[in-house]
């Protein structure tokens, strides 16, 4: 706010000529099925000129998330610490990350106590959270809530969320546009843990998507998200499936493991459709010498979106792409496919799984 | 009973001694050296809030602040009281943490049912006190008529009460709407919240079936010396029981107050609370072989742990550094303990 906080103008200029970079390149870029791009590379330098960059009132931002556990919860976190350093005017808060709901109400207690300006807030069950992020709200600090829901959507001031559902209708959609009207393909899915709901979402939405091109899942397998699991899942299928024409793995953490056992059985009579968007699988894709041949990205950048807005929130502007004079209510990313054409712009948002 | 004696060292004149000197009438010395070691956990513990208030100010030193580090530490202080009973006696339950999710998920799938709506939340309450006493006892059966060693016993518990409650939820979160129960959780006393006022209440009765009924005499007997105690006319495999019993219990009761702070049974509540309990149990002062326990220096050891998060988060230091600072408090706090008992040993 005061001159002494401001970027000098030399940089600010830096920045609007990489911002105007690369919404050139997003545009260029843009082909079929990415109309939404430029809210999905949150983490990317692609924001429009209009000074929201720009350092506002200081701010502290609050952030509590899971333990780093697998990669794409990893990447969560290091996202979100990474945008925050790149404004002069967040402090940014970081609680351990925990898998304990016990500790994590208590970290929320203390961001309250402490009076913090927003609490960035991915929980590692919604429903326990719920009650201090509502306390949260009515001490009049907004909670962004990141990945996980609560169950009470007074429980947040903005929700960003990935799109599960939309995962599977994108590589449904995907395998059917390159399978061409086939319609007697064997198509199989390894999906990730079954009884979460966000896995039911996921297969749904692929079976909804292969439905339009009259095709359906011939062998279905479930695994744990895990290399071991994801091995043992496509060890079972491949025996199962002499013959497959495509496969979508949910998962590319467990993909390594999927990866794996479609070498050892020596099989490469079809193509492979990852998902969430790991670094290792953007390369094999990019590199076009395994089966593998796309993926559909589950943003790792949700945290990194939900410290942009919330510094935006605890500085009264709003997204400057919007006309909407506040920030929106619900966000949800969109779950693009990446192919070997392009690759590169999806590299440097994936995550090391 | 027969596992005991095969994990304690064999100097045997001395705990015998030990454990005729605290069931016969001359506690003095007990006490003596309880307090000592008490005044150790005071020192450490006014340390970190010295440290806290150096570094953090008003934020650690408000109000606010210090009901939220008696928040953190009710729901593990409840299970270490329990914790403390089966450790004095000469055991381990590993399977605390466990029944807390077990005990939380059955009461929060009663509440979601709709007969929930007809019944008083007390049902809920009394369910999951009785999953916990119930998951206790077969340990209890387990470990004394069974004979199976503690340490395996109750980590096949831990194993299975976890898989029961994700059978039980479907590894979903289930939402407990039933009011009644919500506000009572809600409630603050004097501006005390429940879960601090149950913490307390299950720590004064615990102190006093420690120190001051038959029951917590005859818990250190079988604890320090089983054969001794059993010459003595105790009932030692029904005592044990009881032990694993009242464990359960406090897991039970940990269930509960789950269920009030986070509104929502899981399966996924109170993962490893086992060793936090167990920590907090040890660098408090029991003995890990049985024999000694104190109740005063346990709360001390919760309260140290869940002082020491809440100093590492107010100044934003990593999971990291806070883990190293666990370990190196355990291990000091232990190696305190053994020259305090050699210096005793030779005092006497």
């Amino acid at each position: 706010m005061t001159s002494a906080l401001r970027v000098p103008v030399r940089r600010r200029r830096w920045m609007m000529a990489g911002t105007a970079a690369a919404l050139a390149l997003v545009v260029a870029g843009c082909t079929s099925n990415t109309p939404e791009e430029d809210t999905t590379g949150g983490a990317a330098p692609a924001v429009a000129a209009t000074g929201n960059d720009e350092p506002g009132d200081k701010v502290t931002i609050a952030f509590s998330a899971p333990a780093a556990d697998h990669g794409w919860i990893g990447a969560i976190t290091k996202g979100a610490v990474a945008e925050a350093g790149k404004y002069s005017d967040v402090e940014l808060v970081q609680a351990e990350a925990t898998n304990d709901v016990n500790l994590q109400i208590s970290q929320v207690e203390q961001f309250i106590n402490d009076k913090v300006d927003v609490i960035v807030l991915l929980p590692f069950d919604g429903a326990a959270l719920t009650e201090v992020a509502t306390k949260a709200m009515q001490a009049g600090i907004p909670v962004v809530n990141v990945d996980r829901e609560f169950s009470d959507p007074n429980a947040a001031r903005v929700t960003v969320l990935g799109d599960n559902y939309g995962m599977g209708v994108s590589a449904g959609k995907f395998i059917c546009d390159q399978l061409g009207g086939k319609t007697d393909a064997k198509v199989a899915e390894i999906a990730g843990i079954d009884s979460l709901p966000l896995t039911q979402d996921r297969s749904k939405g692929f079976k909804d998507a292969l439905a339009t091109c009259g095709l359906t899942v011939s062998n279905r397998v479930a695994a744990d998200f895990t290399v071991q699991g994801g091995e043992a899942a496509a060890a079972n299928l491949l025996q199962a499936a002499p013959k497959l024409d495509a496969i979508w793995n949910h998962d590319d953490d467990q993909g390594v493991g999927v990866m794996a056992a479609i070498e050892n059985a020596g099989r490469d009579e079809f193509f492979m459709v990852g998902g969430a968007g790991s670094k290792n699988v953007m390369e094999a894709i990019k590199a076009d010498n395994t089966v593998l041949k796309a993926t559909v990205v589950y943003p790792s950048t949700q945290a990194a979106d939900g410290i942009k807005l919330a510094r935006l929130l605890a500085q009264g502007k709003a997204m400057s792409d919007l006309v909407e004079v506040e920030v929106p209510r619900t966000v949800q990313l969109y779950a693009p496919v990446v192919t070997k054409e392009n690759v590169d712009q999806y590299l440097p948002t994936a995550f090391e799984s | 009973m027969t596992d005991i004696p095969a994990a304690v060292p064999a100097d045997e004149s001395a705990r015998i001694e030990k454990a005729s000197r605290s069931t016969t009438t001359t506690r003095k010395g007990f006490l003596h050296g309880a307090t000592g070691r008490n005044l150790g956990l005071v020192i450490a513990l006014v340390a970190l809030c010295i440290f806290g208030v150096i570094t953090a100010g008003e934020r650690f030193a408000s109000i606010d602040n210090v009901l939220t580090i008696l928040r953190l530490a009710s729901v593990i202080g409840v299970l270490s009281i329990g914790m403390t009973f089966v450790i004095t006696g000469g055991g381990i339950d590993l399977s605390v943490g466990s029944v807390v999710g077990l005990s939380s998920v059955w009461a929060s799938t009663l509440a979601t049912q709709t007969m929930a709506q007809d019944t008083h939340w007390i049902v809920m309450v009394g369910c999951a006190l009785a999953v916990g006493l119930g998951a206790g006892l077969v340990n209890g059966v387990l470990i004394a008529y069974g004979r199976v060693v503690a340490f395996i016993a109750t980590l096949a518990m831990l194993v299975s009460a976890r898989g029961l409650a994700e059978i039980i939820a479907n590894r979903q979160t289930q939402i407990v709407k039933v009011q009644g129960f919500l506000d009572f959780f809600r409630d603050d006393v004097i501006g005390i919240p429940m879960l601090v006022w149950i913490f307390v209440v299950v720590a004064v009765a615990g102190w006093i079936l420690l120190n001051r009924t038959t029951f917590g005499r005859r818990t250190i007997a079988v604890g320090g010396n089983p054969e001794a105690a059993r010459l003595a006319g105790i009932k030692v495999k029904r005592h044990t029981m009881y032990l694993y019993a009242l464990s359960g219990l406090a897991a039970g009761i940990g269930g509960v107050m789950m269920l009030g702070r986070t509104t929502a049974g899981s399966s996924t509540n109170g993962q490893l609370y086992e060793l936090d309990a167990i920590a907090a149990v040890v660098v408090g002062g029991t003995l890990l072989i049985g024999g000694r326990g104190t109740i005063v220096g346990t709360v001390l050891g919760v309260l140290i742990f869940s002082t020491l998060t809440n100093v590492f988060t107010q100044n934003n230091l990593s999971i990291s550094a806070q883990a190293v600072a666990k370990g190196v408090i355990i291990v000091v706090a232990v190696l305190l303990q053994q020259r305090i008992a050699e210096r005793s040993r030779a005092g006497t």
